[in-house]
């Protein structure tokens, strides 16, 4: 086993709405990564892949609030800083986000070369700008990034180049953890593989030592990330590697997840889609059971009334379902 | 579960709607956009047509001049096999009646201050259904939120702000099944819902051919959806049709380099996805 860069323990954070309720969108999440992987997170909208995201950065504003739980980088526990904190010494050599629309986070007026003076000042006030310059030339000519890059505005640059280009600045002071939500759906394909190859070139070259990566495609999940985690409702269903879940998803929700992908290879076309009735549970007041249960076809009354925890199994895996593991890949058997 | 779907072959059916070296050019002199360049297609009645292209290809501006909302610049689109005629509002409305689409974005696809009500009704009226009994109305407007698996007895007085994107998405799939339109021209209808609620729709999309036998024109950019879903694809470039033909011809066994190129680009899970064909360090 390799040394734990993050780890995340039984993470709880809410939503205060307008009217004073709490919206529990982080639910209990553990998970941990080592050095060199990447752990991907699915699930369908709204389930709290970004706000897992948001809540790990330590970076809490209204209506994000912070319940309990801890955030362990490269055994540093940052859960519990104040915001102003969390930027000067976390984020960006710590940790470092790449947002869904990351193409619209930099201002139309600013050169580029000032985002990373911006970045690199945030922890360093008196770096010299010529130094600021002869590092982020070295760094975007080794991620391939054209030099006049620099001295560009956003608006002349295409949204793949764009989406690279924040990529290569937020990850200027080498962060431990990099977390991308998102980051290639507003893409084309050929672009979306372009992001995808400098952000392996980045861990290969160890530059990240770390990848929380994001997304509703499974497919690309598979081809980037070592692990994957299905996340449900706020809280982990179902972990696994990345081959083991989509070819022996466990639990019903991930299995049926599985079962909606959609790939250009011979026998996709004649097979049935599986789709998931229903929608996902209110979680401002989240069911006391398997909060999967009122869509689940193979549910009981047994798992509208019981909680139910996260129980391993196989090496490494886990799942959170009442049933155990061979009676579900039984039930799926004789489907 | 896994039953393979038959494929039948369209090619010696009845024509719906065929176009002949349309061609949409937008701004004029050294301004000017080729958007669509001189294509040709004939789609037959109750085919499951894919246009497939990236962003930029010409396939939105190509599904608004099927549409009827612009003008083909040069070229002529047939209808049924006789030119089609769209020169004054009646005859638009007239051509509405055999063609519907559904859009990406189902939160800016209805007037927000009609009620669902409202916006059943109004299908009901479009067909004829005017002068029918109350009791009828809602009978039909129950059947047709039951084919897309939603409860009339629940949306009555709702507003389509008050559904999610996935259910706004369904329900006019269910405006679609009161229309019962000859040609449904759908844009990326799966785009903006999450993965669950897209096998759902697609296989509305399919029930809703199978049963009615109208021509679906799919447009998208996911090549594996239009493998899944289609029985004919045309690959879109620049404006121009690059390679159709029979799904599992075109996208088991390209022939174009664009093609080729599209469909190593789609991260897949029983091949190895080969990051090696794109280079960093080219110029974009």
């Amino acid at each position: 086993m390799g040394k734990v860069i993050l780890e995340v323990r039984d993470l709880k954070t809410k939503y205060v709405t307008r009217f004073h309720e709490d919206v529990y969108a982080v639910d209990g999440v553990s998970f941990q990564i080592e050095e060199g992987k990447s752990l991907g997170v699915a699930g369908e909208s709204g389930c709290g892949k970004s706000t897992l995201a948001l809540s790990m950065m330590g970076y809490y504003f209204p209506p994000l609030h912070y319940i309990s739980g801890d955030i362990i980088i490269d055994g540093k526990n940052i859960s519990g800083m104040d915001p102003d904190t969390v930027r000067k010494t976390i984020l960006g050599t710590e940790i470092a986000y790449i947002p869904q629309a990351a193409m619209n986070a930099l201002n139309p007026t600013q050169k580029i070369i000032r985002f990373v003076e911006d970045v690199i000042r945030a922890h360093d006030p008196k770096a010299d700008k010529k130094e600021i310059r002869e590092r982020a030339t070295a760094r975007f000519a080794e991620l391939g990034l054209p030099k006049d890059v620099l001295d560009k505005h956003a608006v002349e640059l295409s949204g793949g180049m764009k989406q690279r280009t924040v990529i290569a600045v937020s990850t200027i002071l080498s962060p431990k953890v990099l977390i991308a939500d998102e980051p290639s759906s507003a893409l084309d394909v050929t672009s979306q593989k372009m992001v995808i190859k400098m952000m392996r070139e980045l861990m290969e070259k160890g530059y990240i030592k770390s990848m929380l990566f994001i997304t509703h495609e499974l497919p690309l999940l598979y081809n980037v990330t070592d692990d994957i985690m299905v996340m449900y409702a706020g809280q982990i269903v179902e972990k696994g590697t990345a081959k083991e879940m989509v070819f022996d998803p466990v639990h019903p929700y991930s299995h049926g997840l599985m079962g909606s992908i959609l790939v250009p290879e011979e026998g996709t076309r004649g097979s049935r889609l599986t789709a998931i009735p229903g929608t996902p549970p209110n979680l401002k007041k989240p069911p006391q059971g398997c909060r999967f249960a009122e869509r689940c076809r193979y549910a009981t009354d047994e798992c509208r009334y019981h909680a139910i925890a996260e129980k391993p199994f196989g090496e490494g895996r886990s799942y959170r379902c009442l049933r155990s593991v061979d009676q579900l890949r039984e039930v799926y058997e004789n489907e | 579960m896994n039953e393979p779907r038959v494929r039948r072959d369209f090619s010696d059916g009845p024509l719906c709607l065929s176009g002949r070296g349309v061609t949409k050019v937008f701004g004029l002199g050294d301004k000017k956009t080729v958007a669509v360049d001189h294509v040709d297609f004939d789609f037959h009645e109750g085919e499951f047509v894919s246009i497939v292209g990236e962003s930029g290809s010409g396939k939105t501006t190509l599904s608004k001049m099927l549409l009827g909302l612009l003008n083909p610049t040069e070229g002529e689109i047939l209808f049924q096999g006789k030119p089609r005629d769209i020169s004054s509002g009646r005859k638009k409305r007239e051509y509405w009646k055999g063609i519907q689409a559904i859009f990406q974005d189902p939160f800016s696809s209805y007037n927000v201050f009609h009620k669902i009500d409202s916006v059943l009704l109004d299908c009901i009226n479009m067909r004829g259904g005017r002068a029918l009994s109350r009791e009828k109305k809602i009978e039909m407007m129950t059947e047709a939120c039951s084919f897309v698996n939603l409860k009339f007895a629940e949306l009555t007085n709702k507003y389509p702000f008050e559904l999610s994107g996935g259910q706004m998405q369904r329900l006019m799939i269910a405006r679609i099944f009161l229309l019962k339109p000859r040609i449904l021209l759908a844009d990326e209808p799966t785009s903006m819902v999450d993965a669950c609620s897209r096998a759902t729709i697609l296989d509305m999309l399919l029930e809703l051919r199978n049963e009615t036998g109208m021509t679906i024109i799919f447009i998208t950019h996911d090549i594996g959806l239009a493998y899944y879903i289609s029985d004919t694809v045309y690959i879109m470039e620049h404006g121009r049709f690059v390679e159709s033909g029979p799904a599992d011809k075109v996208i088991l066994n390209p022939q174009a380099a664009y093609t080729k190129r599209l469909i190593s680009d789609v991260p897949k899970i029983h091949e190895e996805w080969d990051l090696s064909t794109v280079d960093l360090k080219a110029e974009e």
